[in-house]
């Protein structure tokens, strides 16, 4: 369950913002999460929940933004989009596949209220 | 439906939106409302600490090794066989991680090694900050090995870098061969894997060419080690590995 220290570590990032943006409130966090990252959407926003009790991010909604992965094939180059981290070559069928784009976990933006 | 796992939440508190479709929620501008734009990794902290901790082991000249593999694996058994084999010619020490107790750090202790102890409570991974905590009670030698015992879980602590060199992974004959494919995460963020309690092999049915066929879809580049910690069969290559390091 990873995922609480990653609502945790949200929380403890956007609160520090939006302290120094000298906000009231916490209202939307918007998250780039790509489909390889190895996060469950909705064990986060379960644990989000708890972790932004008491914080200036308490009740904030998650914008959850999932961002598709994307492959080489290091056998015939060929470039595509992967589902996971078993990712099969739909050309060459070649499993030694290098991937570019999809283990994102980031926090694009926050909205507060002022 | 249970309050443990999170499936008894409102369908409403998870959004999912593609990039460049609206969503609305959330975005509903106001006066008072403000968007700050913040384009920071959720784990920035923990790998700023374990970015830290890699300069320290690089200029101290310490190979860190993350352990990482289900419970049962052998992790501990590894390190006392490992310990006992090479503590003549190379200076190591121990961080164990485990949800409660000090068993692991007993056993270590035993072999002669510096060894700390961190207990996650209920976490279940170890995570930069706990292992810059845990080196700075320890007494490292220069030119020296670290092995970090990660919690049992073959999940969570894929993703958490604490500044070491490699995660090994450890499988064992006694779980499914299939387990790469079950749990890609971990082999996909290890360089090294160890397949412990080879001695077992004609007992169980597990297929050894077929794990690291299957390990080798998930990461084409990973290093194999056959291995039985208890008899001591296959520890020369793992061995003369680690050598290589220092």
């Amino acid at each position: 369950m990873h995922e609480m220290s990653l609502a945790v570590s949200i929380v403890e990032l956007v609160s520090d913002k939006a302290q120094a943006a000298g906000a009231r409130k916490v209202t939307a966090i918007e998250l780039s999460v790509g489909r390889l990252s190895g996060l469950m959407a909705e064990a986060l926003a379960f644990c989000f929940e708890a972790a932004a009790r008491n914080t200036l991010a308490e009740g904030a909604k998650l914008l959850i933004r999932e961002l598709d992965g994307r492959g080489n094939c290091l056998t015939c180059g060929h470039s595509f989009v992967v589902d996971s981290l078993l990712a099969q070559c739909p050309q060459c069928g070649g499993y030694a596949v290098e991937t570019v784009q999809g283990r994102e976990l980031k926090v694009v933006s926050f909205t507060i209220d002022e | 439906m249970c309050d443990s796992c999170g499936c008894n939440q409102p369908e409403n508190s998870v959004t999912i939106t593609r990039p460049g479709t609206k969503s609305g929620a959330g975005h509903h501008h106001s006066r008072q409302e403000r968007i700050v734009a913040v384009r920071e990794a959720v784990l920035g902290k923990n790998d700023g600490i374990a970015a830290h901790n890699r300069d320290f082991f690089k200029k101290r000249r310490i190979v860190a090794l993350n352990l990482v593999s289900s419970p049962g694996s052998g992790k501990t058994t590894i390190l006392e066989r490992t310990i006992r084999e090479l503590r003549e010619e190379i200076s190591m020490a121990v961080i164990e991680g485990d949800q409660q107790t000090m068993l692991d750090a007993e056993r270590i202790e035993a072999t002669g090694v510096p060894v700390v102890q961190v207990n996650t409570g209920a976490g279940c991974h170890l995570d930069a900050d706990m292992v810059h905590r845990a080196m700075h009670q320890m007494d490292l030698s220069d030119n020296s090995l670290l092995f970090i015992e990660n919690v049992g879980n073959l999940v969570c602590p894929a993703m958490f870098d604490l500044g070491e060199a490699a995660k090994v992974v450890i499988i064992s004959v006694t779980e499914g061969e299939d387990k790469p494919l079950k749990y890609p995460a971990m082999f996909d963020a290890a360089s090294l894997c160890l397949i412990n309690k080879t001695d077992l092999l004609p007992h169980v049915d597990f297929d050894v060419a077929r794990c690291r066929e299957y390990a080798l879809r998930v990461n084409h580049h990973l290093v194999f080690f056959e291995i039985s910690a208890r008899t001591g069969e296959g520890m020369p290559a793992w061995l003369a590995w680690l050598r290589s390091q220092i």
